[in-house]
């Protein structure tokens, strides 16, 4: 039988250091869209919280936590982040397996937001950008899902296909912020 | 010259730097004009037109003559104001404009010319022939007149992009600024205060007086550094302002200090784009010439820009001085250099009533007619009621008044408006929405009005967001009032200037008002008037003034002229940011990427996607060679391609069925589980948008295949016919495009292939064409799809992307080994024109269904988007271009895409016209070229000859019109 070996978005790129700044690539776990059919949002948010322990969030919102956690990712939507999703779910909603679209990346320490503000229009300012909120915004020139998951910590997303262009395009705003 | 003891520059660090090739020294703190002033560097320029020879008019970012050259090669930067420009260690600058050199500079002819040169001289002057205006007239004007260049070569400096959001932007620090920053900042409000400056602190560096009993710039520079203590305010120096745009957006250019450009992957600009609620304009105003004759001589400056040298740099301009003026600036100035030490030859005040208590020649109700000297001033003329009289000087300090700086306020089509007591235009209310202008900027002119003015906007601003402003004890400053009499030219004869930058005298305004154009926005473009870089900062409103008194008009009715963005020049780089290299566009790369490029992969961009054109074989030397070895592959043994960059979009839902009816033309609800079908999309428009395969996985359950170009706007197609045609059906969608790994195995051994791979082999009875379903690779479940784009017996294997690579490359092991291999867009394409397969090439957004002889799918069974407006008349019938096959029947063989097509017999011209070639390949196969292309009511003409015609190309071939299904018509192979 032949053997498949797995190899991960960004692959040797990462992690890399900047100054204070750290980017690392994330193993997610499964990556799962979850999007409620017709009237079914009530009871998917119910299931979802007795299978997995989270509700729906809210637009703009995550739920859970680290190695389960749900991600507002569109109009009626979640990308549940961790976990394989329970077989129950499927009927609330159409679930999606999503876990090889997505470059899954950590961007970490002090001036990390610093960093983003070079790609994303986004307000990151930590009254208003705050620990669990979460956008589909632009990075540069690339389409992303970015969510703040710490004091100075963000999961950021986009189409595996973009990995080499994320690194790079991440590499050059921390080397920009590290020499102020 | 330096004065000891004065300036806030550091005396104990000494920075050697060159001008025009001469070493000099200048001290931390310096900008390059202050130190070319230190070193009685007078003549610094030449002017746009005359070249004339120029010397230091301002001392901030409105300079309209010092502009200088910096940098080598691709870092070379033109047209840098020497008045901003940070002195540092090895600074190289050098003058423009000037042929062989800046003391003896040949193109000064011009000036002695000038009598021919006035205003509109080209218009009159280069009108005959008309066409040799572009080739001829223009590159000499442009060699004669202009400012520095680039260098050519591609810019070697980095530039950064930033965006920055708050509550409260405060544009600039002088008094009113710092005190509106202040005040929003301990209320908790974000503030971002930003000034052009390298230090802020405004005009209070620049003055002798005391803010609360200390010197005014000790007192701004404590209180800023309190300021950039706070954690809710950033202060961003050397950060212009440079428009104001929709929804509280505005632009800022940062420089970046000597020492931050020097360091490693350092941007020496930033371009910020800066969202705020809230915005006070605290930009202060700028003093303006007065004209006279030759008042463009060095040494000729702005009173303010005297005494910001004296005070802030320790250097005086002149050794011995004349202030001439309208107003009390001129006063200002003759106390601070008398206290410097600094001998003053006179002080004219062209106000009659002016009294003066200083030791100095004082002349009230007196004017400069004139100034003498050519490379530097040496004396002057006054006309006083008694006569004139000349004065010798050096140096002569001129102010006519001050300009609040509106321009912020007017970027959004606001007009300024004009205050006959301060002989100013004040920036409207409301010009800019949630944007409030204070200080001196709103025409508050002394420093205590500035402080209580900075407080009282912020304090507006906070009630407007909210927050409870905490008391803000007011500073105590010099209060006083602001007594100013007209005074814009001096009447006389010879030429005074009015815009310095593009070299625009009293008189060629004057020519305009005679020559009717009245309007300032004609007299602008007819002089030039305003449009050089400083955009008219120094001279505008004394254009205007002199306008209005040329046609009887009042400064008030004459009005401005529009103000644009930017506020300050900003380099196409600093836009540009992150757009250079790389960063152009993202690299949007499939898993099989490296292993292509160890196969010897030549990439084509396709949108994003980087796909092998064709894997190149050592010994190879041509793409064709390469190609035709590829099409044998599929045709003879079986190849491999990457097909991931096709859009897939994942379908489920009690409604998916009849979601796809409605958007695909064909019937798709009848499609049983387990089976493929080829679908066509239309828009609603009727003509053909997309089309492809979809697949239906389970009872509510499709995946659709679109092609690579139109992935993105099928999904959007899709969410707005769910979303704003059938909301009510129950059905989600999602892109799965990524998720998957997919490779095309094409060709008779395609199935042997396959069972040498998968954990469970296949047959034609349970995976006979246009199957599909899941199997096994290596314990890895995949999707396996039997369709064809090859016209062969061949599959699609879809696994998810991390086994992508491993996959391509067991694949290529195994195509190998049967005789065959990868094959790359090239390959893919003539064996899709070799069976008649349409791309976007075809389907290119003009053709409908009939065109390309699918109007049957169109179901008559159901509705669907596009089919009611498919059916109006003319989209369909003998006189449409039809898709038709093309081959070459004559002596010449080259088929060329874009080509039209023409009767054999007819002139190849536009009325003759039957239609065009949109592909064309070389058929190996067949051993022919080959083409793929609309002809008039083409499906009626098989077997006619037509004639090709490439008038770009001057190709002429003759063709014989072919079903566009030239290979295995019956589908024989495909089946197999």
């Amino acid at each position: 039988m032949v053997e498949l070996t797995p190899k991960s978005p960004c692959d040797a790129a990462l992690p890399l250091t900047i100054a204070t700044v750290t980017l690392s690539e994330v193993n997610p776990g499964a990556l799962t869209s979850v999007a409620a059919f017709q009237g079914q949002d009530a009871a998917l948010s119910v299931a979802l919280k007795a299978t997995h322990g989270m509700e729906v969030p809210k637009p703009n919102r995550t739920t859970g936590k680290d190695g389960a956690r749900a991600i507002w990712f569109g109009q009626r939507m979640a990308l549940l982040m961790g976990p394989d999703p329970d077989a129950s779910l499927a009927k609330h909603a159409a679930l999606t397996d999503q876990s090889d679209a997505w470059a899954v990346v950590r961007l970490q320490g002090r001036g990390a937001r610093d960093v983003l503000a070079r790609l994303t229009p986004l307000d990151l300012r930590a009254g208003v950008f705050k620990r669990g909120h979460t956008a589909r915004s632009d990075l540069q020139h690339m389409m992303s899902s970015i969510t703040r998951v710490g004091e100075d910590a963000y999961i950021i997303m986009v189409f595996r296909g973009f990995a080499e262009t994320l690194v790079h395009d991440l590499q050059t705003a921390m080397r920009r912020v590290a020499s102020r | 010259m330096r004065i000891d003891g004065k300036g806030l520059i550091d005396r104990a660090r000494p920075i050697g730097f060159s001008f025009d090739g001469r070493q000099y020294q200048g001290f931390q703190g310096d900008t390059l004009s202050s130190a070319l002033l230190a070193n009685d560097v007078r003549l610094v320029a030449r002017s746009f037109k005359y070249h004339r020879p120029r010397g230091v008019l301002t001392a901030g970012s409105e300079e309209p003559n010092a502009l200088v050259t910096t940098g080598l090669q691709g870092a070379q930067d033109p047209n840098v104001r020497a008045t901003t420009l940070e002195l540092f260690e090895g600074l190289m600058a050098r003058s423009q404009n000037r042929w062989p050199s800046l003391g003896v500079d040949l193109m000064a002819i011009n000036d002695l010319a000038a009598p021919f040169l006035g205003a509109g001289f080209y218009y009159k002057t280069f009108m005959w022939p008309r066409a040799f205006w572009e080739g001829v007239y223009e590159p000499i004007i442009r060699r004669a007149a202009g400012l520095g260049a680039l260098s050519g070569k591609p810019n070697t400096d980095a530039y950064d992009k930033a965006f920055a959001h708050c509550d409260l932007l405060v544009i600039g620090a002088g008094p009113a600024g710092l005190m509106a920053a202040l005040t929003a900042a301990r209320a908790g409000a974000d503030v971002i205060l930003a000034d052009e400056d390298s230090r802020p602190g405004g005009r209070l560096n620049a003055e002798t007086h005391d803010v609360n009993g200390i010197p005014g710039h000790i007192w701004a520079s404590e209180l800023s550094e309190d300021l950039a203590e706070m954690p809710n305010l950033r202060l961003m120096t050397r950060t212009s302002v440079v428009g104001a745009y929709d929804q509280g957006t505005y632009g800022a250019l940062e420089k970046s200090s000597p020492a931050h450009s020097a360091r490693k992957g350092a941007p020496v600009e930033t371009f910020w784009r800066i969202v705020a609620k809230r915005a006070v304009l605290a930009a202060g105003a700028l003093e303006r010439p007065v004209a006279f004759q030759n008042n463009d001589r060095p040494g000729v400056m702005m009173a303010s820009a005297v005494r910001a040298y004296l005070n802030r740099w320790g250097v005086s301009p002149g050794r011995n001085v004349a202030i001439f003026g309208n107003n009390d600036s001129a006063h200002r100035t003759a106390a601070d250099l008398i206290d410097a030490g600094v001998h003053v030859s006179a002080l004219i005040d062209a106000r009659h009533h002016a009294t003066c208590d200083l030791d100095v020649p004082f002349y009230a109700g007196a004017e400069v007619c004139d100034a003498h000297g050519r490379k530097g001033l040496e004396a002057v003329t006054i006309q006083m009621a008694s006569g004139q009289d000349k004065i010798q000087t050096d140096c002569l300090a001129m102010s006519g008044g001050w300009n609040p700086c509106v321009h912020l306020s007017s970027h959004m089509g606001a007009r300024p408006v004009w205050n006959p007591d301060l002989l100013a235009f004040l920036p409207a209310k409301n010009a800019v929405p949630g944007l409030e202008a204070t200080g001196a900027a709103a025409g508050q002119f002394s420093t205590q009005a500035c402080l209580q003015g900075g407080i009282e906007a912020a304090r507006r601003a906070l009630d407007d967001l909210g927050f409870k402003p905490k008391d803000i004890k007011l500073p105590k400053s010099d209060d006083g009032t602001y007594d100013i009499s007209p005074l814009w030219a001096v009447p006389g004869k010879g030429r005074a200037w009015l815009d310095f930058q593009n070299d625009v005298t009293v008189k060629d305004v004057k020519q305009a008002a005679t020559e009717n154009f009245k309007s300032v926005e004609h007299m602008k473009r007819y002089t030039t008037q305003g449009m050089a870089t400083d955009q008219g900062k120094n001279s505008n409103v004394g254009a205007l003034a002199v306008l209005a008194d040329a046609t009887g008009a009042g400064i008030p009715e004459t009005g401005t002229t529009t103000f644009r963005p930017p506020y300050t020049p900003v380099s196409i780089a600093a836009l540009g940011a992150g757009g250079q290299g790389m960063g152009f566009a993202p690299r949007r790369l499939t898993t099989s990427h490296q292993a292509s490029l160890e196969h010897g992969a030549e990439m084509i961009e396709v949108g994003l996607w980087y796909r092998p054109g064709v894997f190149k074989k050592p010994g190879e030397t041509h793409w064709r060679q390469s190609c035709d070895r590829e099409v044998g592959y599929v045709r003879n043994a079986v190849g491999v391609a990457d097909v991931s960059t096709l859009g897939k979009i994942d379908i489920q839902g009690p409604d998916a069925a009849t979601f796809l009816d409605l958007v695909y033309a064909n019937m798709f609800s009848t499609l049983k589980e387990g089976r493929v079908r080829y679908g066509l999309m239309l828009r609603e428009d009727g003509h053909v948008m997309d089309d492809g395969t979809c697949a239906r996985l389970g009872a509510q359950h499709y995946v659709m295949t679109t092609t690579t170009a139109a992935a993105g706007q099928v999904m959007r197609h899709l969410e707005f016919a769910h979303q704003c045609i059938a909301p009510h059906l129950d059905v989600r969608m999602t892109s799965v495009t990524e998720q998957w790994a997919q490779f095309a195995v094409a060709g008779p051994q395609s199935r042997a292939l396959l069972n040498d791979l998968l954990d469970d082999p296949i047959d034609d009875s349970g995976f006979p064409f246009m199957a599909c379903g899941l199997v096994s690779v290596g314990a890895v479940n995949a999707r396996l799809f039997r369709i064809s784009f090859s016209g062969e017996h061949a599959y699609e294997l879809a696994v998810p992307a991390r086994y992508g690579d491993s996959l391509f490359r067991e694949l290529l092991t195994r195509a190998d080994a049967l005789g065959g291999g990868a094959y790359g867009m090239e390959a893919l394409n003539v064996l899709r024109v070799e069976k008649g397969f349409i791309t976007h090439a075809e389907i290119h957004g003009r053709v409908s269904a009939f065109d390309i002889g699918m109007q049957r799918m169109i179901s008559a069974k159901k509705d669907c988007i596009g089919k009611a407006l498919a059916a109006r008349p003319g989209l369909s019938g003998p006189e449409r271009e039809q898709l038709v096959g093309l081959r070459p029947s004559g002596a010449v063989k080259q088929l060329t895409a874009g080509a039209h097509l023409f009767n054999a017999d007819d002139e190849a011209n536009r009325a003759n016209d039957q239609g065009y070639v949109t592909s064309v390949a070389f058929s190996p196969t067949l051993g022919t070229n080959l083409a793929m292309g609309f002809l008039r009511d083409g499906r009626a003409r098989h077997g006619e000859i037509v004639r090709m015609v490439d008038h770009l190309g001057n190709v002429e071939t003759l063709c014989e019109v072919t079903d566009p299904v030239v290979f295995d018509p019956e589908g024989g192979r495909t089946r197999g």
